[in-house]
């Protein structure tokens, strides 16, 4: 039998055999997680400009971030955020605690082949694709905003 | 000349297994198999810096362990035979560094124990080797770094993906003694049906594990209800039930005593989706469970089919299909043998 053909039905008795993904209960769970992820950051803000009355909105949300990027990078050292990720998806990895923890895992993880060509070289393996096209971006919207 | 027909061969001189050992880690100590396995680690790191040399101690425990339950010593052994599946089988080949033996470095991903025990089992036929060891391991922690992603990174296992097996064991074979005797070998060919979901290993193997039962099945003039157990590596749920189909539309029906290592390893509550994959989950299994059930009598003629995914971490980047390999080991209880007689 032609191998083509034979593949071809073979992967489409295949997709049509394997479990897929339950949307409606993982699209719930993210959405409550990355929610409370959410809250904490507008919590952490409030608190902030509680507490010190002449900081500008915008300085209390940098520190915001500061605070939530380091919570993330602490739960991923003591094992806790890689949990939470298996039950929240999407939710735990859009905000920006996500990013924290795809650069802390590796980090972690290689650390063993040395600071320099382990923890330095390979911190960037999954966050890699997000640094490059941010910035990326950031220069073609940066370009088309100058001939507007 | 005992010229064999196109895959299998058939062993004269049917060497026996004298001694196994199986050390597994902490999620394995709680499967379904715990009161079969020799060694439980306390810590997955086995008092090692990294989970690269974790795996090879456990290696280096299994084959010592092993030619203890056989009462051999290391300079009894003449070949030491094992793979595993990290880069350049660097667990495996580190491991015989302990061993003043000649050494066979395999490599055949998670087939590797039955191709270990089949090129053993050839050497011993062949009156060039009396006592052979044939070992394989895998660690979970190796082999998430090596072909996915960092452990602690908060990422979500698709529905179709396996759970690494952290666990070695060992076999040793041997020219007379022991009860149990490997009686003929079936080499499997790579077969590939274009997967390229590389979560999705179970799929990608089925179809090499068809292609070398029916070459047993036809090279040995027997059927699936012939064995007591017909076992595959690490296909996993999906992997054996599509095994299962593969082999109604060619005529052969695998009915209850066709088992899965992958699929019996772990309970539901262990959250492995499809089941155990990897090296160390077939070698655990048979060194342990089967070995066990074989000296109850539970079982005398049982047909081992380890199961490969012979992928690396380029070839799918590069968008590759994985091609498949199964080995296959006919394992009987002597006492069967000659009852039947």
């Amino acid at each position: 039998m032609d191998s083509i053909e034979r593949n071809k039905k073979y992967n489409a008795y295949v997709d049509a055999k394997k479990p897929q993904t339950k949307n409606f209960p993982t699209l719930i769970y993210a959405y409550l997680v990355g929610g409370f992820i959410c809250m904490i950051g507008q919590g952490i803000q409030d608190t902030l400009l509680a507490i010190f009355p002449t900081m500008s909105t915008e300085s209390a949300g940098a520190w915001m971030l500061i605070v939530l990027i380091f919570l993330a990078s602490f739960l991923t050292a003591i094992g806790v955020y890689d949990r939470i990720g298996v039950f929240a998806g999407a939710g735990s990895i859009v905000p920006i605690t996500g990013f924290s923890n795809s650069i802390t895992s590796p980090a972690m993880e290689f650390k063993k082949e040395g600071i320099i060509f382990g923890l330095c070289v390979k911190m960037f393996t999954v966050a890699g694709p997000v640094i490059v096209n941010g910035l990326a971006i950031s220069v073609i919207v940066g370009i088309i905003y100058l001939f507007l | 000349m005992k010229k064999s027909r196109k895959q299998t061969i058939v062993f004269k001189n049917a060497p026996k297994i004298i001694g196994n050992y199986t050390i597994v880690g902490q999620k394995e100590g709680n499967s379904n198999f715990k009161n079969y396995f020799d060694y439980v680690l306390k810590n997955d790191l086995f008092g090692e810096k990294t989970f690269e040399n974790a795996e090879r101690k456990m290696l280096e425990h299994a084959i010592w362990n092993a030619l203890d339950n056989a009462h051999l010593d290391s300079k009894d052994l003449d070949l030491l035979i094992s793979g595993d599946l990290l880069n350049q089988i660097i667990s495996s080949s580190f491991a015989a560094r302990q061993f003043d033996v000649t050494y066979l470095g395999l490599y055949g991903a998670c087939s590797t124990m039955a191709e270990t025990l089949a090129v053993g089992s050839a050497f011993i036929d062949g009156n060039y080797f009396s006592k052979v060891a044939c070992a394989t391991g895998s660690h979970f922690s190796s082999a998430e770094r090596q072909y996915r992603f960092p452990l602690e990174l908060g990422n979500q296992r698709p529905p179709v993906s396996q759970w690494t097996v952290t666990g070695a064991g060992c076999t040793i074979l041997g020219d007379s003694g022991g009860d149990k005797e490997i009686v003929n070998a079936t080499f499997g060919k790579v077969t590939d049906f274009g997967i390229n979901d590389v979560n999705n290993m179970g799929a990608a193997m089925a179809p090499a594990a068809m292609s070398t039962l029916i070459a047993h099945f036809e090279d040995t003039k027997t059927t699936p209800e012939d064995y007591d157990l017909i076992l595959t590596g690490d296909l996993g749920k999906l992997g054996s039930e599509i095994l299962m189909d593969l082999m109604e539309n060619k005529g052969y029906k695998l009915k209850e005593n066709y088992k899965d290592c992958g699929q019996m390893i772990f309970n539901n509550n262990q959250k492995s989706y499809q089941g155990g994959s990897g090296a160390g989950c077939s070698a655990v299994i048979l060194n342990s469970y089967v070995m066990q059930k074989m000296k109850e009598g539970v079982y005398s003629r049982v047909l081992f089919a380890a199961t490969g995914a012979l992928l690396s971490t380029t070839s799918s980047q590069q968008g590759n299909t994985i091609p498949g390999i199964c080995h296959a080991v006919e394992i009987r209880n002597c006492a069967d043998k000659k009852e039947k007689k």
